[in-house]
């Protein structure tokens, strides 16, 4: 089994978009202190049956953006900016209701730890059943009988006797597996994945990619990805967003992103990956610093003190503008002033050129 | 001292077993978690062993059983020709010295409280290292040079620190006293990306630099083979195979080691169409129970009828320095046996593939192959 499955892409675009994403921005402010802005201006869409990653290293605002689009950041001290559409409905500023209502049948979420996502003290059965209760009117037999089914679809073994078990019976893939069986319990349009699969080995990762990869497939769901791992972008996702420090700084799609990375970032984050099929002593390339180096946006890009591309006009100060999310070739978005260059023929993704 | 040619370490038939204990008056001992059973491995002198296999494998218990950090069931550890469990007080201190540790999570193997400073120079005083005063001052600032650090980080307290650079201190504190051996336990899974590639560069810069011998235990196969001369691959507390870095990767013979390696996902999608993948069923069974005869039989998808259930494979030598515990290798690498789906191997082992610990009596988080350090205090 493998991507080969996917339905065609022209299938799936082109209709209106599940999620529709423009200017996001989340700060978060402390009284005393100075705001942060964790997302800044994050732009992006979902179409049914199409799986979108957001990449980025900690602190890069991915999660961050997936909890503003679920309307699941608190209130107090935070301030959501932009518009988040599900199939056309306004989420920002929504009321409670709404959400409520939407949160589990249209929308989901699967989180990165499943043993701290999932209530201790409640048996797996009822906490899979309450959202079928909740959200499709079910009687209880009924709900029991159809979390059963879900159970064993999202393959858990000996579904019945899970019902009755506690979280901390089950083992981390299985747990994993019982919190995609709530999210997929109402078909909702739209899946969230917050690093589904970090906590998890890479046996279990596997499968757990596969039935994610499954669901997209037979039922259509909208999936958005976040991870760190490019390599589960790599088989996973048709479209990518690389995020840092709080924006979208490149936008293609996997096949181009990987073979040609323009950011030098995205570049510099598949250099400094050791990978499985190379030689031994090839050696690595990091990038310099760490992602606490940062410089607000407003004074350049934030990449600039890393990158080994940056020059002068990278600040603002020096160019008079902060620096664009800018079309690149088709279906690409690029937010650089000095991104990697390649000659004609296409080269290997690891390929660097200089500046323009 | 021993001559050169021989390992610099070489663990001999190493288990190490922990009762399970119940009961509210008495401590009852009702089993035991075998996580590491009779393993064998040698280390040669300036090279990396690297360790990998899933979490709750048992590689971490045996890192730590290697130093004695944790005590081990059975089995010799031979450090440099010497027996490290027959050791007792000053002169395991005087050992401990030579054989250091980086653990996983850099800030909680720092103690907050201390500036780095105070964090270096602990261990050369607590040895009587490094010439007084002055001796250890100018150690500490030439330790600080060596794993890429400023001066300036002298006074400052682990939480000032970035992931990366805390990781750098903890490696700056093992290479302290100049050890031969050194233990990394999950160097960089802690880290991001780009940053776990300069822990991976320093390394071997230091390796390359003070003649270092590491033992690295890693999940990440990528970052094994990057780093490895040797790797070997464990499975529920046995190695099941051990090869060159290199021949280990282009051909796997373990079905397991096969396994694993179609799991990693690699950052290309056109290798990702490509390549083959091997699904496995259900999860690692419970190290406190482990099945009968081949450990691996539950999730192999080539099971064979024969053997396999009841015959405890041995560590065979199918090529020089590649062994493997399979009854099957050699059929299996000839195309001769073809694996099965996975929906068919969990078919035929119906009760294998349940969640470990899911009887309700192991219910213990070591039991459920959690992989948590033991903290003895």
């Amino acid at each position: 089994m493998s991507i080969e499955a996917m339905p065609p892409e022209d299938a799936v675009r082109g209709d209106v978009p599940v999620l529709e994403v423009e200017e996001l921005s989340v700060t978060f402010a402390r009284r005393g202190e100075q705001p942060t802005r964790a997302v800044d201006g994050v732009s992006f869409s979902v179409a049914a049956g199409e799986t979108v990653g957001l990449v980025g290293e900690s602190g890069c605002g991915k999660s961050v953006t997936s909890l503003a689009v679920m309307g699941l950041l608190p209130r107090r001290g935070v301030q959501v900016g932009g518009s988040v559409r599900l199939g056309g409905t306004e989420l920002i500023g929504a009321p409670d209701r709404t959400l409520r209502r939407l949160r589990g049948s249209e929308m989901a979420m699967v989180f990165q730890d499943p043993l701290s996502s999932l209530n201790p003290t409640v048996s797996i059965g009822t906490q899979v059943t309450e959202v079928l209760v909740e959200h499709r009117d079910m009687g209880k037999k009924e709900a029991v009988a159809e979390a059963a089914a879900l159970l064993d679809r999202v393959g858990i073994p000996d579904p019945t006797r899970r019902l009755k078990e506690y979280p901390h019976q089950l083992s981390g893939g299985m747990r994993q597996r019982a919190l995609i069986a709530m999210a997929l319990a109402c078909s909702p349009r739209l899946l969230i994945a917050d690093e589904p699969t970090t906590a998890l080995d890479v046996t279990i990762q596997a499968q757990i990619l596969e039935l994610l990869r499954e669901l997209v497939v037979d039922s259509g769901t909208a999936l958005v990805m976040i991870t760190h791992d490019l390599g589960v972008v790599a088989g996973l996702c048709d479209r990518v967003h690389v995020m840092y420090a709080g924006k979208i700084i490149e936008t293609a799609d996997r096949h181009d992103l990987f073979a040609r990375p323009r950011q030098p970032y995205t570049g510099g984050l598949l250099a400094s990956v050791p990978r499985l099929d190379a030689g031994r002593g090839v050696p690595l390339t990091p990038i310099r610093g760490s992602a606490r180096d940062a410089i607000p946006w407003a004074e350049g890009c934030a990449f600039a003190p890393r990158c080994d591309n940056a020059q002068d006009d990278c600040l603002t100060e020096v160019a008079g503008s902060t620096v664009p999310l800018e079309y690149d070739g088709p279906g690409r978005e690029l937010r650089c002033r000095h991104p990697l260059t390649y000659p004609a023929a296409p080269a290997g993704a690891t390929a660097s050129g200089a500046g323009r | 001292m021993t001559a050169a040619g021989e390992p610099l370490l070489r663990a001999e038939g190493l288990q190490v077993h922990f009762p399970i204990k119940r009961g509210v008056f008495f401590d009852r001992t009702v089993g035991h978690v075998r996580a590491v059973d009779g393993v064998d491995l040698a280390i040669d002198r300036g090279t990396t062993y690297g360790l990998v296999g899933e979490s709750g494998c048992g590689k971490s218990t045996l890192g730590r059983a290697v130093l004695r950090l944790v005590e081990p069931t059975a089995g010799q550890v031979l450090f440099d020709g010497t027996d490290v469990a027959s050791l007792k007080g000053e002169a395991l201190r005087t050992m401990r010295r030579r054989m250091q540790m980086v653990f996983q999570d850099p800030l909680g193997s720092l103690d907050p409280r201390q500036d780095v400073e105070s964090l270096l120079s602990e261990p050369l005083r607590a040895h009587g290292l490094g010439g007084g005063k002055v001796g250890i001052a100018a150690r500490v600032r030439e330790l600080l040079d060596a794993v890429g650090l400023p001066a300036a980080a002298l006074r400052r307290y682990p939480h000032e620190f970035s992931g990366g650079q805390r990781q750098r201190i903890g490696i700056a504190r093992a290479i302290s006293l100049e050890p031969d051996l050194l233990i990394a336990d999950e160097p960089v899974s802690a880290l991001d990306v780009s940053v776990q590639a300069q822990v991976v560069n320093l390394l071997e810069e230091l390796q390359q630099r003070l003649g270092l011998t590491y033992l690295v235990i890693a999940h990440d196969l990528a970052v094994v083979r990057h780093i490895s001369d040797v790797v070997g691959v464990m499975y529920l507390g046995s190695l099941v195979e051990q090869a060159p870095s290199g021949v280990l990767y282009d051909e796997p013979l373990h079905p397991y080691t096969r396994a694993l390696m179609s799991a990693v996902p690699v950052p290309d999608p056109v290798v990702e169409e490509r390549r083959e993948r091997i699904l496995l069923a259900g999860d690692l069974p419970s190290p406190a129970n482990p099945p009968s005869g081949c450990r691996f039989h539950t999730r192999c998808p080539w099971r064979q009828e024969t053997r396999c259930d009841d015959e405890v494979p041995v560590l065979r030598e199918l090529a020089p320095g590649h062994l493997v515990s399979c009854h099957w290798a050699e059929e299996i690498r000839d195309g001769v046996l073809r694996p099965k789906s996975p929906e068919e191997v969990a078919a035929t082992q119906g009760v294998s593939v349940r969640a470990t610990g899911a009887e309700g009596l192991e219910t213990d988080a070591l039991v459920q192959g959690v992989d948590e350090p033991i903290e003895r205090r």
